[in-house]
């Protein structure tokens, strides 16, 4: 348990938010992650500012260039708004989080700012290239995911910003989605590597890639030798195994409880032929 | 703070500090001991409620959080004296061994009935995927959620 002494304010707008955290205040929308870390005692804060029902970090809604989502969004509510629908990736990969009650509690600002280089959310935000949005006492400012994320939660945040939401901006075509985790079993499982994928496709061969790999580096990674290496490539898995070794060196990943550095290094290539051998069965 | 919500259908008032535990605030200060404990950090699932409809685990929920809100325990599905079809499923099924999970896994399955009234068996395996059993009854816990969806659809 953590101290029920913790002091949590609840501001009535975003304006009196951001007040509260630069007096040092410590947001917290859902909870799921940062509670745990109050009750290990890793993390004590002064006091915490509870933003996850402000109006203004609760916006989900489309523009003409994309999708606007609030931090405070859950991953229930994406998983189940018809305005993800033109997402796949991101519900392939929020699918895989949690419990039911964990998506319904977590939030996509919380998964942004804590910054783990598992986070199931973070690898479709890399591979839809979305804008951080902040906001601050010195105004507004956006960032590209791969800029704001630094480190395992280590982030490009100023004293006294807040991320307000997530920009995906939509993209040409309809590309093929393609996530996978792989973990010790498939509940509630951390991962020990993960591969999401776009791939655009032209007469049966790839025309385009991105690709992000989770758990296998301090933060989740574009592996842009391999994007670029398979464009021209027949959609055939032994017609891309050459790039396995090259994939894999482009990991930095660190031996932990979960696995080791050799492992994570050896499935981060599995799963490369398995995103081919999925895109061949897709017909 | 003067903390408001609803519980259980019934409004409730109470002075309590707003970091405190949503579970704590259950079992200690309110008096309802059926929600409970297991892990303590969102691995298990025997602390679920409902909140505003959707599960939430207590364990893991600040007070303030459920300001003005809809909370939703094990008490509170048994209506004039009659057990929830839910909980005479499990007790059918003998999806109840030691029992300290069962609330949970109750509460969760509620929260499955409200958005997907017919369930397959993969469909409710994957939804409690998120609550352990160590007297490891799953087959039975899953039997009983399906039972209970379909007197309930009845």
């Amino acid at each position: 348990m953590w101290k029920s002494s913790l002091r949590i304010v609840k501001p009535r707008d975003l304006a009196e938010a951001l007040e509260l955290i630069s007096a040092g205040g410590k947001p917290v929308a859902g909870g799921t992650d940062l509670f745990v870390r109050l009750r290990k005692g890793v993390e004590s804060p002064q006091f915490l500012v509870y933003i996850g029902e402000l109006s203004e970090l609760r916006v989900l809604e489309e523009k003409e260039e994309g999708l606007v989502i609030g931090a405070a969004v859950t991953h229930a509510e994406l998983l189940s708004s018809p305005l993800t629908e033109k997402f796949p990736i991101l519900r392939l990969a929020l699918r895989t989080i949690g419990s039911p009650a964990i998506q319904a509690m977590g939030t996509i600002g919380g998964n942004v700012v804590n910054a783990s280089p598992a986070g199931d959310s973070l690898v479709p935000l890399y591979l839809l290239e979305a804008k951080v949005q902040l906001c601050g006492p010195e105004g507004e400012r956006e960032l590209p995911i791969s800029d704001f994320i630094l480190g395992p939660g280590k982030t490009a945040l100023r004293p006294g910003e807040l991320v307000r939401s997530v920009f995906l901006p939509f993209l040409d075509g309809s590309p093929y989605p393609y996530f996978r985790k792989v973990g010790r079993r498939r509940a509630l499982v951390i991962a020990v590597a993960s591969l999401g994928a776009l791939i655009w496709t032209e007469g049966g061969r790839v025309k385009k890639a991105r690709l992000a790999l989770g758990s296998v580096a301090p933060t989740v990674i574009r592996p842009k030798e391999v994007e670029e290496a398979l464009v021209g490539r027949p959609i055939d898995p032994e017609a891309w195994r050459d790039l396995v070794p090259l994939l894999s060196s482009a990991t930095k990943p660190i031996s932990d409880l979960r696995a080791s550095a050799d492992y994570r290094r050896k499935v981060a290539g599995s799963l490369l032929l398995d995103l081919a051998q999925s895109l061949q069965n897709r017909r | 703070m003067l903390l408001r919500f609803r519980l259980n259908g019934r409004p409730v008032e109470v002075d309590v500090p707003p970091g405190r535990r949503l579970l704590d605030l259950l079992r200690e200060d309110l008096g309802l001991t059926g929600t409970k404990e297991g892990c303590g950090e969102g691995e298990c699932g025997a602390c679920t409620v409902l909140v505003d409809g959707k599960p939430r685990l207590s364990c893991l929920t600040a007070a303030i959080q459920v300001e003005g809100k809809e909370v939703l325990t094990i008490e509170g599905l048994a209506k004039d004296g009659k057990l929830h079809p839910l909980q005479k499923a499990f007790i059918e099924t003998a999806g109840v061994q030691c029992g300290f999970c069962t609330p949970g896994f109750i509460m969760a399955a509620y929260a499955l009935l409200l958005v997907n009234p017919k369930p397959t068996r993969q469909e409710v395996r994957e939804w409690l995927s998120g609550n352990l059993c160590r007297c490891t009854g799953y087959e039975q816990i899953v039997e009983a959620v399906l039972r209970a969806a379909e007197e309930l659809s009845r």
